[in-house]
């Protein structure tokens, strides 16, 4: 950033080169949460790195020796294991591109995969799932199962962040507490920024409209629960943002956030296992299609992709809360 | 279509939607909802396996109003009822055995999340078991990843937090390679589900086109599995993870999780590759070879090992050997060997989790050798469970090790080239898994010397009931497949056959 | 046959990147100490993926398959396939994602590193005491 010297060890190169070997952080100056760690390739070069390091070992850790012994010790072995590891990858580059020479070229409509499967989906996917938007009926109808399951993976990978980062309030442990109290920035707010908040007044609004558009029209055009869902959690991030917990907190808590994802994923699992049992038993599902093109058409579909979407926007925000402060 | 044929179906259904419903129960209530979900599900998978037996054939199920080639779909065989039944028991059994140690090591906050994810766990897993799809497959081996990983570093500890990120590192490459393996598949055959992929690259195979990328499938297939299920030179999560996770999520990773893989590639191989192919191709030698060299050097590794707990870890390392060897062997004998250890080793390995829990109870949360001399004294019940375990694993006469070395052995005489090796190696490995297991057993049964480390004060903890009715039924359980083996291992060869 | 190789990968342009890619983050997620350019190796990969599957569905000269003007003809769009794969996948990956990045924050608050070596010999340490 600054042009005082304009040699090799101010340079952008330099700079860009070490940023890319991981010795410096350009962010580093910015963040002030603890103390800039020694970057590991110094450690072993210099006996001044090395003692800074055993000095943070020991700050932790109390006096011992072997810990910087051992790292030292893992050094060797680690430039094998770098070395090996180059070898190994571009080993796999080369295979799998030799083995991409090999592979149908792209664009070629008479490729393998252009079969009957393609093309049931295409000539009749509008008559036998109502969806105009061909992708979406194919995994809300077609490969529903496939979904469900994907909407488990993000369900299950809230349940693990929860695990790890929400902080209980009234827990016995006295380092939580701590905890709490360190990550906890409401005594911050409201920051009252008012570019911010008149943006926010303005931006939040559409950026809802267009999520909820997004929801709604997920079997007629481009979207569906996933974009839509997203567009909407950071709609709340942004409401967060520039009003602050207080606000948000009367609207969205963590009782209300768990109750929409109950019930959106109980309707989930229980509209889908309805159809599948329908479905491998040969039976009507009685569910009307409607017209295809209308806004409530297609079945199962729309509130399918209303739930996605409540699921993907709460869980969002809970994340967003989550790696901010340990809760909502 | 009769009822019964729905089971799979609501199992998978159930046991997720108890997940689902577990984020808003109490921890306790979480568990008991979870415990019964087991049951039920076991149940049911006993029922489709008791209807593929009557019937004596499998069969497919639409997940939805569109047939094969077009809707998602699973499958149910004697082979899936088989394994169905023993991951639900082996299952509820290690949930019942570590309760107390989980509601201790867990936050209560938190105990009902520790809950979802064995729901999620079992529902992936049965879901590995059953499926017919390749997509589905995939899916389903990430909310088996992630709740692996939740189950690992719930316990909050530096180690297993450690654990559960070098777990993660290790698992996304795998699934990594597994999704690319997937859609390279896709892109020569145009399927993804298993029977018209199958159908796709047998035309492939007899018209000799696109031999590189298939053989590139196969192998980019079995790295990406093997290394989430831990085979020899991918191992180095396994200690950790195993090591330091709540004796529940020990037995359940190194009992269940990396079987699920397995038994997915094994599918793969027969259902969607085709098992001549497989041998044709020459990646099953690799498959040998990597198994073998895990054989030995996990026994090592376990030989050396001061910490019990990563000790049984590393004694995975060989078993996981043993499994990819019978597969390597290349004939159907050796799948069947294979197969059936996926579910001794199962039984046997959650057996010693659990009852080693019971023996550190009674050493003040001791691992280390020296402390748990005497334990066996200490608390009987369990040290016979170990006892019993350990003779299993090093194929003790009546337990279920026996039945499965004495499969590998015999299956090694069909293959007249890996005959001499795989002797040698069975030889050798047993010796090593008795050095080290023999020891711990005989440590277990030794009275304390003079100038041992003292036990911290009030070492004596009672075992919970849970816990001791686990040990009983897994020794129970180690008992069958050792005496009534014959009809598993006929189950297994119907199985296998109707996988083709 | 060199020559051709080289044709068959500018043909598959996409394809030849994104293995590229792929190669480049599998590296990145197996090689780098620091965590977070794990994860951001780990992103790399999966991304690659999904634009080697979204390559494929495509064909020349096709529409994006949402129906327009009732034409339901397979000459008329390109697969949907890929691109309902893609979207499954993409989840996915926002979920390990964000379940690594968490792990990575609770490492970071205990030991003050983001090298993986570090942690666990930290970790180690720790144990012992």
């Amino acid at each position: 950033m600054s042009r005082k010297k304009d040699n090799y060890e101010t340079s952008r190169w330099k700079k860009f080169k070490s940023w890319v070997d991981g010795e410096t952080d350009p962010l580093d100056h910015g963040m002030e949460a603890h103390e800039a760690i020694p970057p590991r390739e110094d450690i072993y070069d210099s006996a001044a790195h090395e003692k800074a390091v055993k000095e943070e070992l020991s700050k932790i850790y109390g006096e011992d020796r072997r810990a910087v012994l051992r790292a030292r010790g893992i050094r060797y072995f680690q430039r094998f294991y770098k070395v090996m590891s180059v070898v190994l990858c571009l080993g796999i580059i080369m295979v799998l591109l030799w083995t991409v020479a090999s592979l149908p070229i792209t664009g070629n409509a008479s490729n393998p995969d252009n079969n009957e499967v393609a093309a049931r989906y295409i000539e009749k996917g509008l008559q036998e799932t109502g969806a105009v938007n061909i992708v979406t009926g194919m995994i809300l109808d077609y490969r529903a199962f496939d979904t469900f399951g994907e909407s488990c993976v993000l369900f299950i990978g809230s349940c693990c962040v929860l695990v790890l980062l929400r902080l209980d309030g009234d827990s016995k442990n006295e380092s939580i507490r701590k905890m709490i109290a360190e990550s906890d920035d409401r005594h911050f707010e409201p920051k009252n920024d008012i570019i911010l908040q008149k943006c926010a007044c303005v931006l939040v609004p559409i950026i809802m409209i267009f999520g909820v558009y997004i929801v709604l029209n997920g079997h007629l055009s481009p979207g569906g629960g996933f974009s839509g869902g997203a567009v909407l959690g950071s709609g709340l991030i942004l409401y967060l943002n520039a009003f602050g917990y207080g606000k948000m907190g009367k609207m969205f808590t963590e009782k209300l956030y768990k109750r929409i994802t109950l019930c959106a994923l109980t309707f989930y699992c229980l509209a889908k296992s309805y159809s599948f049992f329908t479905g491998a038993n040969h039976l009507e599902s009685g569910i009307p299609l409607g017209t295809p093109g209308a806004i409530l058409s297609s079945g199962l579909i729309l509130p399918l992709n209303i739930c996605v979407g409540l699921v993907v926007a709460c869980t969002m925000y809970a994340f967003y809360t989550l790696f901010r402060k340990g809760g909502m | 279509m009769s009822f019964v044929q729905n089971f799979p179906f609501f199992s998978i259904i159930l046991a997720m939607f108890s997940g689902i419903v577990s984020s808003v129960l109490s921890g306790k209530k979480a568990r008991n909802l979870s415990l019964a979900m087991i049951v039920v599900t076991t149940a049911l998978s006993a029922g489709t396996l008791a209807f593929c037996l009557k019937t004596g054939e499998s069969y497919t199920y639409m997940m939805g109003h569109f047939p094969a080639p077009w809707g998602n779909e699973i499958r149910a065989g004697v082979l899936e009822g088989v394994t169905a039944v023993l991951f639900g028991v082996v299952m509820f059994l290690s949930v019942a055995g570590g309760m107390t140690h989980t509601a201790e090591d867990v936050e209560d906050s938190k105990l009902n999340l520790f809950y979802i994810m064995i729901d999620l766990m079992l529902s992936s897993l049965l879901a590995l078991v059953y499926t017919n799809d390749l997509f589905t497959a995939y899916v389903f081996v990430e909310i088996n990843t992630i709740a692996g990983c939740g189950l690992i570093m719930i316990r909050q500890k530096g180690r297993s937090m450690s654990a559960a990120i070098r777990y993660m590192i290790m698992s996304q490459l795998g699934s990594g390679l597994f999704l690319i393996g997937l859609s390279l598949l896709y892109d020569v055959t145009g399927h993804l589900l298993m029977s018209p992929a199958k159908e796709s690259v047998e035309l492939l195979v007899d018209s000799g086109s696109y031999r590189l990328p298939l053989l590139v499938i196969m192998a980019v297939v079995s790295v990406g599995l093997a290394i989430k299920s831990g085979l020899y030179p991918f191992h180095y999560w396994i200690p950790d993870t195993y090591g330091y996770a709540t004796p529940t999520g020990s037995a359940v990773l190194s009992g269940l999780v990396s079987k699920g893989y397995i038994f997915l590639l094994i599918k793969i191989f027969y259902r969607v590759i085709g098992y001549e192919n497989l041998v044709g191709a020459q990646m099953i030698n690799v498959l040998y070879l990597f198994g073998v060299a895990g054989m030995v050097m996990g026994s090592v590794h376990a030989i050396q090992e001061t910490d019990t707990r990563r000790m049984i870890a590393y004694s995975s390392v060989a078993q996981i050997g043993y499994i990819y060897m019978g597969i390597g062997l290349g004939t159907t004998a050796g799948m069947v060997a294979a197969v059936f250890h996926i579910f001794s080793h199962s039984a046997t390995k959650a057996l010693l989790f659990i009852s080693a829990v019971g023996l550190y109870e009674v050493s003040g949360d001791r691992k280390d050798f020296v402390s748990l001399r005497g334990a066996a004294y200490r608390n009987p019940l369990a040290g016979i469970g170990f006892a019993i375990g350990a003779l299993s694993m090093v194929g003790f006469p009546m337990l279920s090790g026996f039945i499965s070395k004495l499969l590998f052995a015999t299956s090694a005489f069909d293959s007249p080239s890996k005959m001499l090796p795989t002797l040698f190696v069975l030889a050798v490995s047993t010796t090593l898994n008795a050095i080290y297991f023999l020891r711990l057993v005989i440590t277990l049964y030794s009275r304390r010397r003079e100038g041992d480390k003292p036990l911290p004060p009030n070492p004596v903890k009672k075992s919970s009931r849970g816990l001791k009715f686990a040990i009983v039924c897994f020794i129970g359980l180690n008992l069958v497949l050792g005496m009534a083996s014959q009809p598993i291992v006929q189950a297994i060869t119907d199985g296998l056959a109707m996988f083709e | 046959m060199d020559v051709s190789l080289v044709e068959h990968l500018l043909l598959n342009i996409e394809e030849t990147v994104s293995i590229v890619l792929f190669g480049i983050g599998f590296t990145i997620l197996l090689l780098h100490r620091n965590l977070i350019k794990k994860i951001m190796g780990m992103n790399i990969m999966d991304t690659a993926t999904y634009l080697f599957l979204a390559s494929k569905g495509y064909i020349t000269g096709r529409a994006v398959p949402i129906v327009v003007d009732g034409i339901q003809d397979v000459s008329a769009y390109i697969n949907p396939v890929p691109s309902g794969l893609v979207l499954t996948g993409i989840v996915v990956s926002v979920s390990t994602t964000a379940l690594m990045l968490a792990l990575t924050i609770r490492l970071y608050e205990r030991y003050h590193s983001l090298d993986l070596d570090e942690i666990l010999i930290l970790a180690k340490e720790e144990e012992q005491i």
